[in-house]
């Protein structure tokens, strides 16, 4: 247990990789303590760069600006474009974040022990996407209200806001994921994970973006609400496998 | 790199000779040598099929009665469209099938393939675009079809963008199918989404591209016209499946003799 | 029907022979594409069977 703390609060990231090898007892290190381990070994690393973890917001916040300056300052007409607008922002925003997801790891090797560690590649994995949407994705869940203000969104349209960017910016961070995965051993994939993602995430947008619109309309959002968390489900299943089958591919040598 | 010949699936067939079909087809020196043959059968009856659906199509085809002569379009335009999609689906079943089996011959279907779908999305688009103007009169509408389209267009583009960045040709072609089979479970779901999101603004009385209710002597040339266009596309695949296969046939003994006796 | 009639198509003629040429032209581009990558192709690959021959 004491070796256990002390490995964590170190942050080279082999070591809390052989605090995750090295296990409590048995070979197997129990699955949730994985997860937690890589999360908060993640976060902490994130932590010590506050500035890039801010830079996925900052953006969400220019990109949202952009539109009252190339469209319109009247705030009836942004209004009619702010679930979009907010949504478009959001993906963006996300796939910011996304570039540098795994490409530390795979550069000084961490993911190499992971890829043979004999852990499960896909639980390793999806923990860094949970990361990246607890640093990127949550964060524009709180904010989006404040800046959609700005669109004209009103305030109790609040909760269904939120309650659906969460939904939708965690399918964005399963996606974006599998995108990086498959991208991160490329000199210069960033622009080509923005190809790559951002057509997959179109359903999420159309989705996402109409029950905001449905919300200020006052009208029932349960529909695609469901469609959303469905879709969410469906990516939860399946994304780690094929985050982890992207991951072994671009790491072999 | 002969040892990627090993671990093919060349080696000795199973029980009986129920595998023996898969595993003849499997090995590419009979991959090279039957598309080979196969082309011309392929290619040459669709010119045909071709000249009989134009002939169908455009003179015994009587004009609409709401949209004339312009409906003549749909001869090129719904082909095209229900290739883009299906060349997707071969593709990412030929990649799923090279990545989950390790078959090199897959990975190069799914490679060959690629570039085809491409081209018949963007002619999708461009015919459907043409076939816009006089219909809605704007150039572009985002009606379910052309939007749908144009997302596979990007799929397509990401699918050989990926395979490309890719020094290795393995790499490639393994990444490219994870992308693949991400794709095509996405298709659907794209689908969908676009036809829910374009009923929702523009309401089911808007016109799509479709035809006008066909009569039979407006059908028949379609069917042929379909069924041509699979034979070119079926034609043009033999060669880029060889090509292909060369590309990853190094030092195949095999390549000798085959190209010794073309 | 004579052929003046054939070619405006009711007024149409642009769109529908834009359309039918471009589709052929993509077609015949294909193929053409195809045809000559893969003698590139086995040109490529008899140097390389030559080379490994010589070697031996």
């Amino acid at each position: 247990m004491q070796s256990d703390s002390a490995a964590m609060r170190s942050d080279t990231p082999s070591s809390s990789m052989s605090v995750a090898t090295a296990g409590v007892g048995p070979a197997r290190t129990g699955l949730m303590r994985i997860t937690s381990l890589v999360i908060v070994r993640d976060v902490k690393l994130a932590v010590r760069h506050l500035d890039q973890v801010l830079q996925p917001l900052v953006f969400f916040a220019i990109v949202v600006t952009l539109f009252p300056l190339a469209i319109s300052p009247v705030i009836d007409e942004l209004r009619k474009i702010s679930a979009g607008v907010v949504w478009v922002a959001a993906m963006l925003a996300s796939l910011i974040a996304l570039e540098s997801l795994f490409r530390a790891d795979v550069e000084d090797g961490t993911m190499e022990q992971w890829v043979l560690s004999g852990q499960p590649l896909s639980l390793l994995l999806f923990s860094k996407t949970i990361t990246h949407w607890l640093l990127a994705g949550l964060p524009l869940v709180i904010a989006a209200p404040i800046i959609g203000t700005g669109l004209g969104i009103p305030v109790s349209v609040w909760p269904v806001l939120m309650g659906t960017l969460a939904i939708g910016t965690g399918s964005l961070s399963i996606l974006g994921a599998i995108g990086a995965a498959l991208t991160v051993s490329l000199r210069r994939g960033s622009a080509l994970l923005a190809l790559l993602v951002l057509p997959l995430e179109i359903p999420v947008l159309i989705f996402g973006a109409r029950v905001v619109d449905l919300a200020m309309h006052g009208e029932p959002v349960t529909g695609p609400l469901n469609l959303l968390a469905a879709m969410l489900l469906l990516f939860l299943s399946l994304g780690p496998l094929a985050m982890a089958a992207a991951m072994r591919i671009s790491v072999e040598s | 790199m002969t040892s990627n010949t090993e671990s093919e699936v060349t080696a000795a067939p199973r029980s009986g000779s129920r595998w023996l079909w898969f595993h003849k087809l499997s090995s590419p020196p009979y991959a090279f040598r039957t598309a080979g043959n196969l082309r011309p059968w392929f290619f040459w009856p669709s010119l045909i099929l071709m000249a009989f659906a134009l002939y169908g199509g455009l003179i015994l085809a009587p004009p609409d009665y709401q949209q004339k002569d312009a409906f003549r379009i749909i001869y090129v335009h719904v082909p095209s469209a229900i290739l883009s999609l299906q060349v997707y689906v071969v593709m990412a079943v030929a990649a799923a099938v090279g990545l989950i089996w390790r078959m090199k011959l897959a990975h190069a279907l799914a490679a060959a393939v690629a570039p085809l779908g491409a081209w018949f999305t963007f002619l999708c688009l461009a015919t459907g675009s043409i076939y816009g103007k006089p219909m809605w009169g704007t150039w572009w509408e985002w009606e379910p079809r052309l939007t749908s389209e144009l997302i596979m267009l990007f799929l397509y583009l990401g699918f050989m963008a990926l395979r490309n960045s890719f020094d290795d040709l393995q790499r490639a072609d393994r990444a490219a199918a994870v992308l693949a089979i991400v794709g095509v479970v996405n298709v659907p779901i794209v689908k969908f989404s676009v036809q829910w999101w374009n009923s929702l603004h523009q309401g089911p009385t808007f016109s799509k591209l479709d035809a006008p209710s066909m009569t039979a002597s407006m059908a028949w040339p379609w069917g042929l016209m379909m069924l041509a266009f699979v034979l070119y596309f079926a034609a043009v695949t033999c060669d880029r499946l060889r090509s292909e296969i060369l590309r990853r046939e190094r030092n195949a003994s095999w390549l000798a003799e085959s190209l010794r006796s073309r | 029907m004579n052929l003046t009639e054939f070619f405006a198509m009711s007024g149409y003629g642009a769109y529908i022979w834009s359309c039918y040429g471009l589709t052929a032209a993509v077609l015949i581009f294909m193929a053409w594409r195809a045809r000559s990558e893969l003698r590139a192709e086995i040109v490529r690959a008899q140097r390389r069977v030559q080379v490994a021959e010589q070697r031996e």
